[in-house]
């Protein structure tokens, strides 16, 4: 049996890809990806019209997709996270059909029950074998975890895998097996190295970064979670980082022995890893070139599939073992809801990822935000999009002090015997009220809804409406 | 206080502001180009205009382009600017 095809354009006519189809993409090649630029053109280019695109995420790298919306090519888009680049303009309408977000583990729950149906599943992979077996940790794109790919593998009509590094059979560490894949296609390149990961994740040095982090640190010790068999997930954004480093230095300090670390992994947490405070990383994607190095060579560095990490309709999920978690937010209202989708004008410029997913599912949900960015308050009355339900968070973390839900009076207990600074969240408003001027209220210019974003369950959780 | 040469204040760093005063032939026009317009733009030209006021600047051309900056800062890169703008020469 031959897989192996002589160009994109063969691959995608053995598909059967027909007008009014779905395709699906993952974004482990994050803003170096060339892999959906290139289908699209091809697609465009047979004359193929009326699809829905269903990517895991998409960045700025994507904007000729703004084009393929333009000329009736792509009329549907389904995704996790959106980057300003595409955000703006899908924000100002350009889309006719509302766009439909999900979260991280939503996405593979509903592929793999059939909901969210796939007919054409491209696989960007930087290393495979002419039957398919592939992997994300060698070659010249190596990414390493193919995490986001696997659901679409399993469950899409057809499955292209589309590599720049074709590798003899078989390819015997392989994440995505032959048994799911169709066709396989040698292109000359699947991204630019240099935006699929940054080379070295930074500690920020902004102090209002440090002090938040190490409050967060705090709290997080505070809490009584933090003892052996400890586990963690942080993002790689400032403050979120800043925040592993602080609990690192408690770690060490105290020699707790951790269990795993979960995400998206920087190389810092491969340095916790390697210092002893964790046994194991989950990890669903990499964002830097340590990391893609410790996939690789560290077993103790183990691959998850997206479902695996946070599918509200697994058996069971990394993220539904996961105590701590740190992110970030936009906006964060005074009953907790978080924003992670859109602007303080309603613009989007990113969406849930797996933000959603864990703070639902670990013991603790820290937010940690500064408590205003120039001049706009991040803790308001209620955000504009609900992208994280206020009942999964636990507290905010600012730099003026930390609040609580109400929902969590035990924490907020522990919180107070630690002598940390407890605030209401109303006086962390206030104060940001007192710092940058009363702002005139949000007026929305429009009620055409250019995105739905559903909950974890697929129910509509909030609207996210056309700006100018 | 004359505006007699075209001066600026400020930077274009998140949370400043950047005022630039020219010269004008008849009253006081605010351009302004402001990441939070919709939130704190009527506030920002009523506090230029504020300072334009208080220094007794009657003929000028203010352009700014804000980053988010505080009402304090406002005042300050505002005010800077105009007594820049009212010198002769440039000051070394």
């Amino acid at each position: 049996m031959r897989k192996l095809c002589n160009s994109l354009k063969e691959a995608i006519e053995k598909s059967g890809l027909r007008d009014g189809m779905t395709i699906s993409f993952h974004h482990h090649l994050r803003n170096g990806d060339y892999v959906l630029n290139m289908v699209l053109e091809e697609i465009a280019a047979l004359g193929i019209k009326d699809l829905t695109v269903n990517a895991s995420s998409l960045f700025d790298c994507h904007e000729p997709l703004l084009g393929h919306i333009e000329n009736g090519v792509v009329t549907g888009l389904e995704t996790d996270y959106m980057s300003s680049g595409i955000g703006g303009p899908i924000s100002k309408g350009v889309l006719a059909k509302p766009v439909v977000f999900r979260s991280h583990g939503a996405r593979p729950a509903q592929i793999l029950d059939g909901t969210s149906h796939i007919d054409v599943a491209f696989v960007a992979a930087p290393a495979s074998d002419p039957m398919g077996n592939c992997s994300g940790k060698y070659g010249p794109s190596a990414c390493g975890s193919l995490g986001y790919a696997f659901a679409d593998a399993m469950k899409a009509d057809k499955v292209v895998v589309v590599t720049d590094d074709l590798m003899d059979y078989p390819l015997t560490d392989a994440s995505i097996t032959e048994d799911y894949v169709d066709y396989v296609v040698k292109v000359d390149a699947i991204g630019n190295p240099k935006g699929i990961v940054s080379g070295t994740t930074r500690m920020p040095k902004d102090p209002i970064a440090l002090k938040i982090a190490e409050l967060a640190a705090q709290a997080i010790d505070a809490s009584g979670l933090l003892k052996d068999g400890f586990s963690f997930q942080t993002g790689a954004g400032g403050a979120s980082l800043a925040v592993a480093d602080y609990v690192k230095r408690i770690m060490l300090k105290r020699n707790i022995k951790g269990s795993f670390a979960l995400g998206g992994i920087t190389g810092y947490m491969v340095d916790m890893l390697e210092a002893g405070c964790f046994q194991a990383i989950q990890d669903v994607q990499c964002f830097d070139l340590q990391a893609v190095q410790s996939i690789r060579e560290d077993p103790r560095h183990m691959e998850i599939t997206a479902a695996q990490y946070a599918s509200p309709k697994a058996k069971s999920s990394a993220a539904s073992n996961l105590d701590v978690v740190v992110l970030g937010a936009t906006e964060i209202d005074t009953n907790f809801n978080v924003n992670v989708h859109t602007d303080s004008n309603g613009c989007i410029i990113g969406g849930s990822g797996g933000h959603t997913d864990v703070a639902e599912e670990a013991k603790l949900t820290v937010i940690v935000a500064p408590l205003s960015r120039a001049r706009m308050s991040i803790v308001v009355d209620k955000v504009l999009t609900v992208s994280t339900p206020g009942s999964s968070v636990d507290m905010l973390v600012t730099q003026y002090g930390i609040a609580v839900n109400p929902a969590r009076p035990d924490l907020e207990a522990a919180m107070k015997a630690a002598r940390l600074p407890v605030k209401d969240i109303r006086q962390l408003r206030d104060m940001a009220v007192a710092l940058n001027g009363p702002a005139k209220p949000y007026a929305r210019t429009s009620d055409r809804v250019v995105a739905n974003v559903l909950a974890r369950d697929g129910s509509l959780q909030d609207v996210i409406y056309q700006v100018k | 206080m004359d505006i007699k040469r075209e001066a600026m204040a400020g930077t274009l760093e998140s949370s400043d502001i950047c005022v630039t005063v020219q010269p004008a032939a008849e009253g006081i026009r605010i351009d302004l180009n402001s990441t939070v317009e919709n939130y704190y733009g009527d506030s920002i030209r009523e506090t230029i205009g504020a300072v334009l006021q208080e220094l007794g600047v009657r003929n000028a051309l203010v352009s700014a382009v804000d980053h988010g900056a505080l009402d304090c800062t406002i005042r300050a890169r505002a005010t800077t600017a105009v007594k820049r703008a009212s010198r002769e020469e440039p000051q070394k």
